[in-house]
């Protein structure tokens, strides 16, 4: 036996220091997701991320949609919310509009933001309600057994495009851009130092904001499309990425295996919808309106 | 608790059953509307727009009814009492919802004025039509409190009975309006904020720690709560959960949960019995109704009695869950019931059903009307009296 | 001379629950010293874990623990285990 292999025996005890663990259930570890699926990479990003943020994580809530990256919400330590395939943003709206001061977090796959949940993202981004939305992009319906999703690229097979997928897929920093995002980005799994600080640096602004996760789906995606495991395809993120800051989100679309733009695209100030609604009610109704969600002798 | 006081607009009023739908909910707490205009009942939401500011609280318009009968549960689950509010198509669109807020147990009223359809149907003209559509809607089994007015004052006091319900049991709760009595117009008192009686949300007193946010004891089957932001760091889901609210997706899981999501309500079925009942004792035909179908019915019933036959009256107030035993035992004297609905034969079923298990044989008639307009009294009337030949 | 002063070579090390590694290699390939590498050996669930083949030349970087999808790495410097470890052995006064 060598001896790196009596360190880690020896050392069990002690990896219960690992410092994302307090941000999970531990109770519900391990979690369902494949070997060198990278929804975990991600969550362990936004561990970090809450770590290093300062939040009080008792005001922190997360709400996800259905599929793969939907469990997000089951396995972490927060006030948590896996709701219907969809329509993750609503309840995070209602959760968020009724009780102000928690920070909301949406969590979810790219089929269930954009396709079942398409109107609901371009909503809450013109309302510019203030939720992050963290959306991991894998490119197919995992949880559903790898069929064709918004995101597919033109070429790959899934198993309802069976010959090669032939739709369009959408540019999701260019809608959450187009829709009034107040902060926008795009990171892979590779990257996982910039992922947890946009993380961090988005859970501390306000307004809609929006980052896109670039994932492994190993075991529907790249292997059937003979690309590989979980770790071929963060190698392919490695050498196809560039970091474009402040790149105008038209030119990021993504094409099959090609080359990827990541960044910061989008960092902007609008007032939230609350902020709205209290700027104009005060207006309108002068010291007869009571400002909702500010708490006395605060702004 | 009595209702506070902000949301109450005492007085005597002069207003239309879906305002006064709306000023029941000010009444009751209700502080969160997510809506989406639909004719007939757009103005209920459009009220509710118009004075919540003043009250303190919010309304959002969503994009759809997907959105707002799932965003008034984030609602729940933020600390707010909440409607929703909707007719014939939307409601359509709800039904996953619904099925969501009987699994997370979310305290939820929701407003269907109803309309004729099905689709598109007759969007300005009533209907009684959606009654089974909220009983069985939503996929897997479920139970739902459903409440019908048949005046504007009763949409004012059967909103603030839904609200209360919809805290006790953890469920959501219906109030069954139509497009008649949201659109009628008659006087409408509100009694001052003492008056009310408001039912609080079931607060555990219970520590981070020592509770389990879906734990309940045999006596008591419907779980304390507490919302985010609180510390308990709670998961919800609508998977099949344990008492943790974990996901637990397996057949003893499903056999624990299921069974008392419906008994909740179920057991107490006795105490949910809300009824109006006239000249039932003696009466050889009972006519059961419910919503506006009841005004058009009384007039039936009052031409019978004129006939000189004993004809009883018995109105559903409380609709969902349906009175079997009360059914039962009026089928022990009467000889028929008759069943005006302004649908092709929908509460009708459940008469049909509670019978099933008398052993006197009773008629039933269905008196059923396609929707678009109320019956006309002599319909009922020739039914009462092809009941008593 | 103990696992531990022979890992010292370098200037961190990595702690692993082998049993909840599923092998997906990320934490080797991304590893920017090189340090790790598959064990031979199979955890309780089938999977080559890491281990530190290289220990003289990991930093305590911790980027293993940040690319690793189910929790199991992480890397940490010796200095910050040592003076964690002094903090968590002087007792400290309520
Ligand atoms: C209303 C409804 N339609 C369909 C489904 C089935 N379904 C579950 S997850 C999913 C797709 C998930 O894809 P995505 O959001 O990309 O998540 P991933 O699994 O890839 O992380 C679908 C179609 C559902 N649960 N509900
Ligand atoms: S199916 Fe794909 S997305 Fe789902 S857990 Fe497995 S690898 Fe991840
Ligand atoms: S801590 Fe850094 S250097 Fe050490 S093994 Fe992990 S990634 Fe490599
Ligand atoms: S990244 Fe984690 S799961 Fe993958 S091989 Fe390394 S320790 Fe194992
Ligand atoms: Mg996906």
């Amino acid at each position: 036996m060598s001896e790196s292999l009596d360190l880690h025996l020896a050392s069990v005890e002690t990896s219960l220091d690992n410092p994302v663990l307090p941000f999970l259930r531990q109770d519900r570890i391990p979690h369902i997701w494949c070997p060198g699926c990278g929804i975990g990479t991600s969550v362990n990003c936004f561990c970090r991320a809450l770590s290093d943020s300062g939040l009080d994580l008792d005001k922190v809530a997360i709400v996800s949609g259905i599929g793969c990256t939907g469990r997000t919400a089951g396995y972490l330590n927060l006030d948590s919310f896996h709701t219907t395939h969809g329509r993750a943003i609503p309840f995070a709206t209602g959760l968020k509009l009724s009780n102000p001061e928690l920070n909301v977090v949406v969590y979810s796959g790219d089929g269930d933001l954009f396709a079942i949940g398409g109107n609901h993202f371009f909503h809450a981004a013109r309302r510019n309600m203030d939720i992050l939305v963290i959306c991991v992009n894998n490119f197919t319906y995992g949880m559903t057994g790898g069929q064709v999703a918004p995101t597919t690229p033109v070429g790959p097979t899934q198993t309802t495009m069976p010959y090669g997928n032939f739709e369009n897929p959408f540019n999701l920093p260019f809608i959450a851009d187009a829709c009034g995002a107040t902060y926008v980005s795009r990171w892979t799994i590779y990257h996982v130092r910039q992922l947890a600080k946009a993380m961090k640096e988005a859970l501390g602004k306000k307004g809609f904001r929006f980052i896109e996760v670039m994932s492994p789906c190993p075991t529907l995606y790249s292997r059937r499309n003979r690309l590989g495991d979980g770790v071929d395809q963060v190698k392919y993120y490695k050498e196809k990425s560039v970091i474009k800051n402040g790149v105008d989100t038209k030119e990021v679309g993504l094409g099959y295996q090609g080359e990827i733009v990541v960044g910061k695209f989008v960092d902007r100030e609008r007032p939230t919808w609350l902020e709205s609604m209290n700027a104009h009610y005060s207006h309108h109704f002068g010291d007869a309106f009571q400002p909702y969600g500010v708490k006395n002798g605060q702004d | 608790m009595k209702a506070d006081p902000k949301g109450v607009l005492t007085g005597v009023h002069f207003m239309d059953g879906d305002h006064a739908a709306c000023e029941g909910a000010l009444a009751a707490g209700c502080r969160f509307v997510a809506g989406y205009p639909i004719t007939p009942s757009t103005e209920i939401v459009e009220r509710f727009a118009a004075r919540i500011p003043k009250v303190g609280g919010v309304f959002i318009q969503m994009e759809d009814e997907l959105a707002a009968s799932i965003a008034i549960q984030g609602g729940v689950w933020g600390g707010q009492k909440v409607m929703s509010v909707t007719s014939g198509p939307g409601l359509s669109l709800m039904m996953e919802h619904l099925g969501y807020a009987a699994m997370t147990e979310t305290p939820s009223v929701w407003v269907d004025v109803q309309r004729g359809g099905p689709s598109t149907g007759l969007p300005t003209l009533p209907a009684q039509a959606d009654m089974m559509q909220i009983k069985w809607g939503s996929h897997g089994d479920y139970e739902i409190i459903a409440l019908s007015p048949n005046s504007p004052q009763e949409c004012f006091d059967l909103m603030i009975k839904a609200f209360n319900l919809s805290e006790e049991y953890r469920c959501p709760v219906f109030l069954m309006m139509d497009e008649v009595v949201g659109h009628m117009t008659e006087r409408v008192n509100i009694p001052s904020a003492d008056q009310i009686d408001v039912t609080e949300r079931k607060w555990t007193k219970k520590k981070p720690g020592e509770y389990k946010a879906f734990a309940t004891t045999p006596e008591d089957l419907v779980p304390e709560m507490v919302k985010a932001g609180d510390g308990y760091r709670i998961h919800v889901t609508g998977l099949t959960h344990d008492e943790r609210g974990y996901p637990a997706m397996d057949v003893p899981n499903q056999a624990k949960l299921i069974p008392r999501l419906l008994n909740k309500i179920r057991n107490n079925v006795h105490k949910l019995v809300d009824v109006r009942m006239d000249g039932c004792e003696d009466a050889d035909v009972i006519v059961m109704s419910f919503g506006i179908t009841s005004r058009v019915a009384t007039a039936a019933i009052d031409a019978a009695r004129a006939k000189g036959l004993k004809v009883g009256h018995l109105r559903l107030i409380i609709c969902w869950p349906f009175p079997v035993a009360l059914i039962q035992q009026l089928a022990r004297t009467a000889k028929a019931f008759v069943v005006p609905e302004l649908n092709m034969g929908q509460m009708v079923l459940e008469v049909r059903k509670a019978l099933a298990d008398v052993d006197r044989k009773v008629k039933v008639i269905s008196v059923p009307h396609p929707g678009g307009t109320v019956h006309d009294p002599e319909t009922i009337l020739e039914q009462i009296l092809e009941a008593a030949r | 001379m103990s696992a531990e002063d022979d890992a010292r070579k370098g200037k961190g090390t990595v702690f692993v629950r082998v049993e909840v590694c599923k092998g997906c290699s990320f934490c080797i390939d991304f590893c920017p010293s090189h340090a790790l590498e598959f064990s031979r050996e199979f955890n309780p669930k089938g999977y080559h874990f890491p281990v530190l083949g290289r220990a003289e030349d990991c930093t305590g970087c911790d980027l293993c623990g940040l690319y690793c999808p189910d929790f199991a790495i992480f890397g940490a410097r010796w200095k910050d285990l040592d003076e964690k470890r002094q903090a968590a052995s002087t007792p400290t006064q309520p």
